[in-house]
């Protein structure tokens, strides 16, 4: 117990974990044809819970109704199988390093509240910003990049470049 | 002969159960690597630690060698495999938005994914956070169809559009990767530590 104490912050050194996510999007190109992804999975969420609730109001909305399709439902999807795998494996990464636990994660110098409300705040905007650019950090960034894609390099720079040129604006959540 | 699914040597009926194999692995990579806590993700916009763009850089290149290999070997046909599509602008505000979203909240969709798996309540509610999000947009489509649709450059590599030879340009991302490494490790070192 006092060994995994210890260890709950030891990460893998990051070229290691790079070289072996960079092996698992080519093993998923190679496989599929296609890339990774995540925020796929919560735009299929979003649109099969309003195809529920207000059917017309998503097949007569001019976004959700591209994502609609009479034969399978909007869960039925490639990339929310992939997400549920995301969750397995994060599980047990975490599990075998003792690190599962119910806990909010922030800096000492911010509360709690401050902290859940930037978060929901940050999501907002990246489910945003994720439909407009077709894509979030897993598809759009790290799968275009590796096809040599002009959008992958797009997503990367705005991303990672806004990133740096917001950061001091958020210091005190972080630093 | 690649890739194998699209070309019927798996039979499609394999295609979820990879899915959530592959998505097993990808978690586990990323919650291993540290991605799911938040403030190890932000130390990169900070210099506290630059595990993001050393994880993210090296993957990018060794899936790009990789594919320019597999294609030179014949294992996968780089012309069948899916390249996004190019919006100049939507891309650019697009990401833009995102990068303040991954500031403010310490996250992206796929890592902040790997911490609600750990039990991360702050990951829970950025993840309600991003379907709000998605909810707007649609809500508010017609505002942003315009941009959303505007700009389109087609399905485009750097290959068709600068005309880039592949090999050298891979080569020269890689030469750039490493130098980012280098400078970002001495950048390090004289950022003052946090400890989280």
């Amino acid at each position: 117990m006092k060994v995994t104490e210890q260890n709950r912050h030891i990460y893998w050194n990051p070229y290691f974990g790079g070289f072996l996510l960079g092996l698992i999007v080519l093993f998923t190109f190679y496989m599929t044809g296609r890339g990774l992804g995540a925020s796929g999975a919560m735009k299929s969420t979003v649109v099969a819970a309003v195809d529920v609730v207000a059917p017309t109001h998503a097949e007569n909305n001019a976004y959700y109704s591209k994502f609609i399709s009479e034969d399978k439902s909007p869960l039925n999807n490639w990339l929310v199988f992939e997400v549920l795998g995301i969750l397995i494996g994060g599980l047990i990464s975490g599990g075998l390093s003792g690190r599962i636990g119910w806990k909010v994660q922030h800096s000492p110098k911010i509360t709690k509240r401050r902290r859940l409300y930037f978060a929901l705040g940050g999501g907002i905007l990246f489910g945003i910003g994720a439909q407009l650019g077709r894509g979030c950090t897993s598809g759009a960034a790290l799968s275009g990049m590796s096809v040599l894609s002009v959008g992958g390099f797009i997503s990367t720079i705005a991303i990672f470049g806004t990133g740096y040129l917001a950061a001091y604006f958020f210091r005190k959540n972080w630093i | 002969m690649g890739p194998l699914i699209p070309n019927e040597i798996i039979p499609y009926e394999w295609n979820n159960i990879i899915a959530i194999l592959i998505g097993i692995a990808f978690g586990f990579v990323l919650e291993s690597s540290g991605f799911s806590s938040s403030r190890k993700l932000a130390g990169v916009f900070y210099g506290y630690d630059f595990a993001v763009l050393k994880v993210f850089f090296t993957a990018a290149v060794t899936a790009a060698i990789g594919l320019y290999y597999m294609d030179y070997l014949g294992y996968v046909n780089l012309g069948e495999l899916y390249v996004q599509p190019t919006y100049l602008w939507g891309g650019i505000i697009g990401g833009a938005i995102m990068g303040v979203g991954f500031i403010s909240a310490g996250f992206c969709p796929g890592t902040a994914l790997t911490a609600v798996a750990i039990g991360k309540i702050d990951a829970i509610v950025y993840i309600v956070g991003i379907m709000i999000g998605v909810f707007i947009f649609a809500e508010a489509y017609s505002i942003f169809q315009p941009l959303y649709e505007g700009s389109y450059l087609g399905n485009i590599t750097v290959v068709d559009y600068f005309g880039a030879n592949p090999y050298w340009f891979i080569f020269g991302l890689t030469v750039v990767a490493v130098l980012a490494f280098f400078v970002t490790d001495i950048i390090r070192r004289r950022v003052k530590k946090v400890f989280y």
